[in-house]
């Protein structure tokens, strides 16, 4: 049996990669792609307990938030893409229209 | 709706229509409005008029203003005896000046302006005698004095008008300050500020003390005084008369309402009002006793020497407003409203007739230059003639009756003062007398004086102006007829139709008395009647040289005993020294603008500092929340 600790271990660590993919990438499509991750990597920790604890409302968060992910993976690509075809680039530091 | 109200609301409803369509629809027909609205006032006062003689008086509430707790004041009316026959003058005398202007003011370019403001005017001073509390007689009180700086700086491009505009009102100022304190502390011995629980008790007060600055004062003498400073603002007596002779820059129709015949009465009106509570403090009566007194004679004094046609008749208005406050005094009160009802029309009379004169000069005001105009404007100099001879005293006329009142309560009556003050007002009689024909014999007799182009403009006034005159004229003969007194065989119908509201003033004297205190005021009339001849018919070269003899007491008279020379020495420099020194060089350089500019330059510089956050780039945004997230994390894990 894997204990707990690993699991969110492994939670900890994904949630640092998307973080710092997300921080430290320019490119919109990767930190798109990262923020993804961190949100998978609270689905494991969310599994996790729900098993440890034998509580079934974790995995009821995650389905919520998997049926969130879906929705807003569709919709932020079509706003990339849309950002896309305006600026000609997929680099956020020219993405600064709204500077004042 | 009563029709009472109606008397104020309809000279305020011709002040809104004029003041709004006045300018580009009315024009040349602003007048219209006004006058019928005055007229209809007038109609409207005189059915109350009659109301009251048949013994109905009214107090009631038409809207209440304010209320706060146990605080309550409502626009409302009291009609009593008082209060009808101020209302007549007022309305009679605006009506027939209201026509008069028509002629008077036509082609000026801001008529309907004036017109708007003469019914304002109306409106106020109104409101003011129909007051049944104090905050309302305020109210009128304050209207009044706008209107009264509205129409003295009329022809406000010119300086001196603007000047003396703002002079009376700031010296009203002074006086009401004073008015408003005494409003203050009947409401704090009161409760109330409607007049009628307010006389009521004042009896019960009548021994009552109060700490006043560190002191204990009467109660009723301190009320008494402070409203009188009102009074003295307004009525312009001794020590704040300087802006009345200034204030006739404004047209000669508003000399002739507001600074002659309505408004500086009110403060002869105020007194009367309150007489409840003057009479229970004797001191406050000897203080407007002598108050009067000193400024009837003093005022006197100046216009002998006075050569501006408006502004001799401006002391004399000073004068004759003394007298009336010595009677109120010497608790003559009704004798007070009598001469007030009496002098209106002679005054206003003579103001219009010094108004056509103006008019037939071209503006010119120095008495010097004129002469012989009998000749050019007969009905002018008619009517002129006879206002002199009523203010004058001749048997007979309006003034004296009043005057004769006056003087004769003022020797028999129960005052401490009433001696004293006889003999100054029997001085005044005589002085008034003089300047009075002085400025008839130099106006309309002897050889005309002035400029050629001016003689060839001589002329009458149109019948706008002369028909006013010769109505008012008719007041001045025989407005003093209603109150005929007991000697000459009359019933002195006015003291007692005034009793309910004024009380009754009993002169203690025999009948030999009081022929000789008429045979004297008389006479003395005369003597300043034939003085004037002589000197200015007879004798023409006579005044030049007495000015010469005396030419220090000339020159102390000629500039008025240097009373605005004082008060520019002792009150305005220093004012103009603090506000530009102090005022102006710290107080406003160094704390009001550091404060103003200093608050917002302190924040542009804080916020300068914080644009930096706001980069504009997504990823700093991200890695604040981040790090915002981690120390949230680290403190509640560490806690």
């Amino acid at each position: 049996m894997v204990p707990l600790n690993w699991y969110l271990l492994l939670s900890a660590a994904v949630f640092m990669i998307g973080m710092f993919g997300f921080l430290t990438r320019k490119n919109i499509i990767i930190m798109f792609m990262s923020a993804e991750l961190m949100l998978n990597a609270v689905n494991i920790s969310f599994i996790a307990f729900s098993h440890f604890l034998q509580d079934l409302r974790g995995h009821i968060f995650v389905f919520f938030i998997i049926t969130v992910a879906a929705a807003e993976a569709a919709i932020g690509l079509a706003i990339i893409l849309a950002l896309f075809r305006n600026k000609q680039t997929a680099h956020v530091d020219e993405m600064n229209e709204m500077k004042g | 709706m009563n029709s009472h109200a109606l008397i104020p609301f309809l000279p305020l409803a011709a002040f809104m229509i004029n003041i709004v369509f006045g300018r580009k629809y009315l024009k040349e027909k602003a007048h219209w409005i006004s006058i019928l609205a005055v007229a209809g006032s007038w109609v409207l006062a005189v059915t109350a008029l009659i109301e009251v003689l048949s013994g109905r008086k009214f107090n009631y509430d038409l809207y209440t203003w304010i209320l706060s707790g146990g605080f309550k004041v409502s626009v409302g009316f009291l009609i009593d005896e008082l209060t009808v026959v101020m209302l007549i003058v007022v309305t009679t005398c605006s009506t027939l000046i209201h026509i008069y202007s028509v002629g008077y003011m036509h082609g000026d370019s801001g008529y309907y302006r004036f017109f708007s403001y003469l019914s304002l005017f109306t409106f106020s001073m109104l409101m003011l005698v129909m007051a049944n509390n104090f905050l309302q007689l305020y109210f009128g009180w304050e209207g009044v004095g706008l209107c009264s700086y509205f129409l003295i700086g009329y022809y406000f491009n010119k300086k001196s008008a603007s000047d003396a505009g703002k002079k009376a009102f700031i010296v009203n100022r002074f006086g009401d300050f004073g008015f408003g304190l005494g409003i203050f502390v009947i409401f704090l011995t009161f409760g109330t500020v409607y007049y009628e629980p307010v006389f009521s008790q004042a009896g019960n007060f009548a021994d009552a003390t109060v700490q006043f600055l560190g002191y204990d004062v009467h109660l009723m003498t301190l009320i008494a005084l402070l409203l009188f400073c009102g009074s003295i603002g307004k009525s312009a007596q001794m020590p704040l008369h300087v802006w009345l002779p200034d204030a006739m820059e404004g047209p000669t129709p508003v000399s002739a309402l507001i600074h002659a015949a309505t408004m500086v009465t009110a403060g002869v009106f105020l007194v009367a009002r309150c007489s409840p509570i003057f009479s229970l403090s004797e001191t406050a009566l000897m203080v407007v006793a002598l108050t009067g007194a000193v400024t009837s004679l003093f005022a006197a004094t100046i216009g002998l020497v006075q050569n501006d046609l408006k502004r001799i008749i401006a002391y004399s208005t000073v004068s004759q407003l003394g007298y009336m406050f010595l009677a109120c005094g010497v608790g003559a009160y009704s004798a007070g409203v009598f001469h007030l009802y009496t002098h209106a029309f002679f005054k206003a009379l003579l103001f219009l007739c010094a108004g056509s004169v103006m008019h037939a000069m071209g503006g010119e005001l120095n008495i010097q230059k004129m002469g012989n105009l009998k000749k050019y404007m007969p009905v002018t100099y008619f009517t002129m003639l006879i206002a002199s001879f009523s203010i004058a005293g001749f048997p007979g006329l309006a003034g004296f009756f009043s005057k004769d009142e006056i003087l004769w309560l003022a020797y028999s009556g129960p005052s401490p003062v009433g001696k004293l003050v006889w003999l100054m007002g029997t001085a005044v009689a005589f002085l008034t007398a003089f300047y009075s024909f002085r400025l008839i014999f130099l106006t309309f007799h002897g050889k005309f004086r002035g400029t050629h182009e001016q003689e060839h403009h001589l002329h009458e006034s149109p019948k706008s102006m002369t028909i006013p005159l010769m109505l008012l004229c008719v007041g001045a003969v025989a407005s003093g007829w209603v109150s005929i007194p007991h000697i000459l065989g009359g019933h002195a119908n006015f003291a007692e139709f005034m009793k309910p509201v004024l009380g009754h003033a009993e002169g203690h004297g025999t009948h030999a008395e009081e022929w000789m205190v008429m045979a004297i005021s008389v006479s003395v009339g005369f003597a300043g009647i034939g003085l004037a001849w002589f000197m200015y018919m007879t004798r023409p070269e006579l005044p030049a040289r007495i000015s010469q003899q005396f030419s220090a007491v000339h020159r102390v008279l000629f500039n008025k005993y240097y009373i605005d020379e004082l008060y520019s020495f002792i009150l305005i420099r220093p004012t103009i020294w603090v506000a530009k020194n102090i005022l102006i060089g710290i107080t406003d350089a160094r704390i009001i603008e550091a404060v103003v500019n200093g608050v917002p330059n302190s924040i542009a510089a804080f916020s300068a500092g914080l644009r930096r956050v706001q980069t504009g780039l997504m990823q700093h945004y991200a890695t604040i929340m981040a790090a915002g997230i981690l120390i949230i994390a680290a403190v509640m894990l560490l806690r």
